[in-house]
């Protein structure tokens, strides 16, 4: 395998404790504005590294621009929804959790 | 290696398989009406992946766009409407400690009379039948996979499922856009659609959101309608995405669909169809055969159809979407905060 | 065959998550479960992609990663909100 291969599969593995930290975070996290940090900051991190290393292990321009456009997409979309339900959370009058 | 790699993919067909059997089990069983959406909307991303799977990717795009573009918002406005109907409000719970239960609204629970398990037995025979029915099924598959193959020189485009959707099949594929037409006239003649009691002001993140997504989402759209003739694609899944397009800004409510007697609103939705008819008139005249087109402009006039559709399939979806006659027969006062002249935004 | 173990190691994550769509004391909890799986099922979409050799994939992924978050800003403009109040207070 050559060096760019090496490299993508390393940053895919990178990528990988971020999507179950996410998951754990969702489990396990007391309230849901600490779930959506869990959910939005950890997940896109992770589909960022393994972006990175998928590009690393192509020839191809057109699919790199592909990934890197959807990595683009899934940040802006995911992080407006995230405001979008956190700030109706708020007005809604859910508190955030603060250790008693 | 390829061994290893089998058991992993064997693994991952059973966690699948085992994932949507719970998904559906949860969604059917559960009161909480919202609770069932949810797992709704995670069976038909999950049932996407299984597309995949199967190596149907066509399939698997139509039903990623579909479930989550429309299927999805289309179920959750539709419980809210059904909520404003009954006259609960859902999430009105008393803000405060954030101990919000979820939806008040929820579906009666039912005990199992032998009627019930009556039911439940045949529906496990069938089941076991069509188990049983795949597992003997001699491989290699029988199929017209060779035939396809061969004739596709003729079709005029490079993608079997095209190819047999528009050209080959192309008469099923016309009573299917008849169909959906169809439903949208059924739907739009239950009932007008609600003027959403919206939110008076979006926020700017939302509109930022739209404006950055809509255009892409159109440019996408387009890319599948014109790449269905030689890789996935094709009218269905980029007609499933322009609705998405259109789903986005009627929940933005940057516009409404408008009054029924629009012009071009009635000549989108009948576009595909139109063309669909007037393509097999031509293959009429010409050919002497039903939707037989001729093999040299069968490339171009495909694109054209796949366009219309595309187009046709859209609007229909969105108008599945708004749920109802548009707002020229608005009967429901709107939102209060507005006269009612200026109620629906002029588009 | 390291991607296929990547899309198994997912598949896992999605469905633990699925447990707070079960649990999730509010509405939102659960939202934001369907909201695990569109990035979630993204990536498993991009890794299978590789590991079933399958380029036409990404245009799937391409497709989900615009309307992921379709069905959680119809649910907090549609569904969630309180009447008369606006998005921004």
């Amino acid at each position: 395998m050559t060096i760019p291969e090496i490299i993508g599969l390393a940053c895919i593995a990178a990528g990988i404790p971020f999507f179950l930290s996410g998951t754990i975070g969702m489990l396990r996290f007391p309230d849901i504005f600490t779930r959506l940090h869990a959910l939005t900051k950890a997940d896109n991190v992770g589909l960022g590294f393994l972006i990175i290393g998928l590009c690393l292990q192509t020839d191809d321009w057109f699919i790199v621009i592909k990934l890197v456009l959807i990595w683009v997409l899934v940040l802006t979309a995911s992080s407006a929804s995230c405001h979008l339900v956190a700030r109706r959370a708020l007005q809604k009058g859910i508190r955030p959790w603060t250790r008693e | 290696m390829d061994q290893g790699m089998k058991m992993l993919l064997t693994g991952f067909d059973l966690l699948l398989a085992l994932t949507l059997l719970w998904l559906a089990w949860q969604l059917l069983r559960s009161t909480d009406i919202f609770k069932a959406i949810i797992f709704f909307i995670c069976f038909g991303l999950l049932m996407s992946l299984a597309w995949v799977r199967m190596h149907a990717p066509d399939v698997a795009l139509a039903e990623a766009a579909i479930g989550t573009g429309l299927t999805g918002p289309l179920f959750l406005a539709a419980l809210r409407r059904i909520e404003r109907k009954a006259g609960k409000n859902m999430m009105s719970e008393p803000a405060g400690n954030g101990e919000e239960t979820g939806s008040r609204w929820k579906a009666r629970n039912r005990e199992m009379s032998p009627l019930l398990w009556t039911v439940t037995a045949l529906t496990c025979c069938l089941a076991g039948l069509l188990i049983w029915t795949v597992l003997i099924i001699p491989r290699p598959l029988p199929g017209l996979a060779d035939q396809v193959a061969g004739s596709l020189a003729e079709s005029g485009v490079n993608n079997p499922v095209t190819a047999v959707l528009l050209n080959f099949r192309g008469y099923d594929t016309l009573l299917e856009v008849m169909v959906l037409l169809l439903g949208a006239i059924t739907v739009w003649s239950i009932t007008h659609a609600p003027f959403p009691p919206r939110v008076p002001d979006t926020s700017p993140v939302q509109k930022a959101a739209v404006r950055l997504l809509l255009p892409l989402i159109c440019l996408i759209g387009g890319y599948l309608v014109w790449q269905g003739a030689y890789q996935t694609g094709g009218a269905f899944q980029g007609g499933a995405v322009l609705s998405a397009a259109l789903v986005l800004l009627l929940i933005s409510d940057f516009l409404w669909l408008p009054g029924m007697r629009s012009l071009p609103l009635r000549l989108g939705l009948t576009l595909g169809p139109l063309v669909f008819v007037l393509l097999a008139g031509f293959g009429i005249l010409v050919e002497k055969t039903l939707l037989r087109l001729p093999v040299e402009y069968a490339g171009p006039l495909l694109l054209f159809l796949e366009a219309a559709c595309g187009l046709s399939i859209g609007l229909t979806l969105a108008a599945f979407f708004a749920g109802g006659r548009p707002a020229s027969d608005l009967r429901e006062t709107p939102y209060s905060g507005e006269a009612k002249g200026k109620g629906p935004a002029e588009s | 065959m390291i991607h296929v173990a990547v899309a198994l190691f997912l598949l896992l994550t999605v469905v633990l998550g699925m447990i707070r769509i079960v649990y999730g004391p509010t509405v939102a909890d659960r939202m934001m479960a369907a909201q695990l799986f569109g990035t979630s099922g993204l990536a498993i979409l991009l890794v299978l992609a590789w590991g079933m050799d399958m380029p036409e994939l990404i245009d799937i992924a391409l497709t989900f990663s615009l309307l992921a978050t379709l069905a959680t800003m119809t649910f907090v403009r549609r569904v969630w909100y309180e009447e008369g109040k606006s998005d921004d207070s």
